[in-house]
C-alpha cells in the first residue's frame, strides 16, 4: 500500500500509478450523487454539468452547522448505484468514490472506461467534513441530501478498490 | 396518577434526537477501542482510530456521527401511573421533526416509499410502545442508518433447521452485506414469535450490553464465525467484522422457526432520558 495524492483536473496518465490497496487523497474539486440524481441524469437524461473526467462521490451531506460549509458526509453504499455506473463512465466520469465493494460486472465496466472505484471510510462522516472548505449547490435542490454539490476538498482520503489493471 | 406534559415529551425526544446522533455511547467506544488493540496490522489499527477520532470530533462539535442519521426508532416505556391526555404518535413526531431541523441532522424519511419524496424533518418516526411498571416514562432514540437496515434480514426457517440453521443465515447474512453496512458492526438477532415479532426482538437485542443469559454461545459462535470472513472495518479486511452478537427470543409455533437479523453499523447510536 503506497499514498498517492491526486490534484484535480484528472489526468487519466496517473490511474497507472494506482493499485487497489493504496491510499489517494484527493485535492481539488468533486462531485456528490446519490440514487435518485444519478437515475435522473442516466434515464432522464438531464445532465445538469460537464461529467467529463469529474470525480462522483455517493453522498448525502447533513446540513453545514454555523461556521462550517458542510455538515458529516461520508460515503454510501457503492452497489446500490451499479445500475448507473455503465451510463456515467461513457459520460465521462472518471473517478467514483463511495463505500463497499461493486459487482464483478460493475469492476469490468470501470476498467473497460479506463476509470477507477475509490472507497472511503464508511461512518466518518464528521471527520470526512473537515477535510470540504467549500460547497456550492449545483442542481437538484428539491432533492434535499440527495441534490447535487459540488464541494472542493483538502487532501481526501480513500483507497482504490477497482484500478486499471485489465481483468484476465 | 401522574400527568404527562405534552411539551416536556416533545422537548426530550428532540433532545435525545441531537443527543444520540452526537455522542457514541460509552459501551460502543469500549468495544471500539478493544477490537483497535486486537487488529494486527497499521492500516486497521489506524482506521479504527480514525472511527474512534470522528466519533470525538461529533462529541465536541455540531457535526452528527454520520451524515447518515437514519430513521428515528423511538422506543416509549410509559409507566401504568402515567397519563397521557394526547396523540403519543403525534407528539412523538412533533419532537423528532424539532430535533432534527434544530440539530443540523440530516433528514432522510420520505412521504411514500414509491413517490421517494423527502418530508424534509425526518418523519415520521418509527414508535414501539409499551406499557410498564411506575409513574415515569422513559423515552429511547435509536437513530438507525439506511445502509445496516439494507443489510438486514428475516427468514421463515423450519424446525429442521435448528440452532445450526440460524448460525448458517446469521453468518451468510454478514459475508453478503456486511462490508456495505459499515462495519464493525453489532448484530441484533432474534429468534422465535411469529415475523413481525421477530423482526422487533432483533431491533430490541440491539439495545443490549451483556450476553444473554440463556443464548451466550450462540451470541459467541456468531461472532467468532464473522470475524474469520475477513471483512474487517470499512471492508478494508483485518479481524473486526463483529464487535458483539445479541440474542433475544420469544416462544414460537410448534412448526415454525423464525429468525433475524438486524445489522448495526459502528455508529450504535442511541440516547436514554426519562420523564
Amino acid at each position: 500500500m503506497k499514498t498517492i495524492k491526486l490534484t484535480t483536473p484528472i489526468n487519466r496518465e496517473d490511474f497507472k500509478k494506482m493499485e487497489k490497496g493504496d491510499l489517494v487523497l484527493i485535492t481539488g474539486e468533486i462531485y456528490t450523487a446519490r440514487d435518485t440524481a444519478h437515475k435522473i441524469i442516466t434515464c432522464d437524461g438531464n445532465v445538469p454539468f460537464d461529467l467529463n473526467d469529474k470525480i462522483i462521490y455517493y453522498a448525502g451531506p447533513a446540513p453545514a452547522p454555523p461556521g462550517r460549509p458542510i455538515g458529516s458526509i461520508g460515503p454510501t453504499t457503492s452497489s446500490r448505484m451499479d445500475v448507473y455506473t455503465e451510463r456515467m463512465l461513457q459520460l465521462g466520469v472518471a473517478i467514483k468514490i463511495g463505500k463497499g465493494p461493486r459487482s464483478p460486472e460493475t469492476e469490468k465496466v470501470f476498467k473497460d472506461n479506463n476509470a477507477i472505484y475509490l472507497s472511503a471510510l464508511g461512518g466518518a462522516g464528521a471527520l470526512l467534513a473537515t477535510k470540504v472548505k467549500k460547497a456550492e449547490l449545483v442542481a437538484f435542490p428539491h432533492l434535499g441530501p440527495e441534490a447535487i454539490y459540488r464541494l472542493e476538498v483538502e487532501d481526501f482520503p480513500a483507497i482504490v478498490v477497482v484500478d486499471t489493471t485489465p481483468s484476465c | 396518577m401522574r400527568k404527562i406534559n405534552r411539551q416536556q415529551l416533545i422537548d426530550e425526544i428532540a433532545k435525545l434526537c441531537i443527543k444520540a446522533n452526537r455522542e457514541l455511547p460509552d459501551h460502543q467506544i469500549e468495544l471500539l477501542k478493544k477490537a483497535r488493540e486486537n487488529e494486527e496490522t497499521e492500516l486497521h489499527r489506524e482506521l479504527l482510530g480514525q472511527v474512534l477520532e470522528n466519533a470525538e470530533l461529533a462529541r465536541n462539535t455540531e457535526l452528527p456521527i454520520c451524515q447518515d442519521c437514519g430513521m428515528a426508532v423511538v422506543i416509549l416505556k410509559v409507566g401504568r401511573e402515567c397519563f397521557l391526555d394526547f396523540d403519543i404518535d403525534q407528539v412523538i413526531n412533533v419532537g423528532v421533526a424539532k430535533g432534527y431541523t434544530e440539530g443540523y441532522l440530516r433528514a432522510s424519511m420520505l412521504f411514500s416509499p414509491l413517490d421517494r419524496r423527502n418530508t424534509e424533518n425526518n418523519t415520521k418516526a418509527i414508535i414501539h410502545t409499551e406499557l410498564v411498571a411506575g409513574d415515569k416514562v422513559e423515552v429511547i432514540v435509536c437513530p438507525k442508518g439506511g445502509g445496516s437496515e439494507n443489510a438486514s434480514r428475516v427468514k421463515m426457517l423450519t424446525p429442521a433447521d435448528g440452532r445450526q440453521g440460524i448460525v448458517d443465515f446469521v453468518v451468510d447474512a454478514v459475508k453478503n452485506k456486511g462490508a456495505s453496512a459499515c462495519p464493525p458492526l453489532t448484530l441484533g438477532v432474534g429468534i422465535g414469535g411469529t415475523i413481525e415479532h421477530v423482526a422487533r426482538l432483533a431491533k430490541f437485542a440491539l439495545l443490549e450490553e451483556k450476553p444473554s443469559d440463556e443464548f451466550a454461545d450462540l451470541e459467541a459462535e456468531i461472532t467468532e464465525k464473522c470475524n474469520q470472513l475477513g471483512i474487517g472495518v470499512g471492508g478494508f479486511g483485518g479481524k473486526s467484522t463483529v464487535l458483539a452478537t445479541h440474542v433475544l427470543s420469544h416462544s414460537c409455533h410448534i412448526a415454525t422457526l423464525p429468525v433475524a437479523v438486524n445489522i448495526q453499523c459502528h455508529a450504535a447510536r442511541h440516547a436514554r432520558g426519562i420523564i
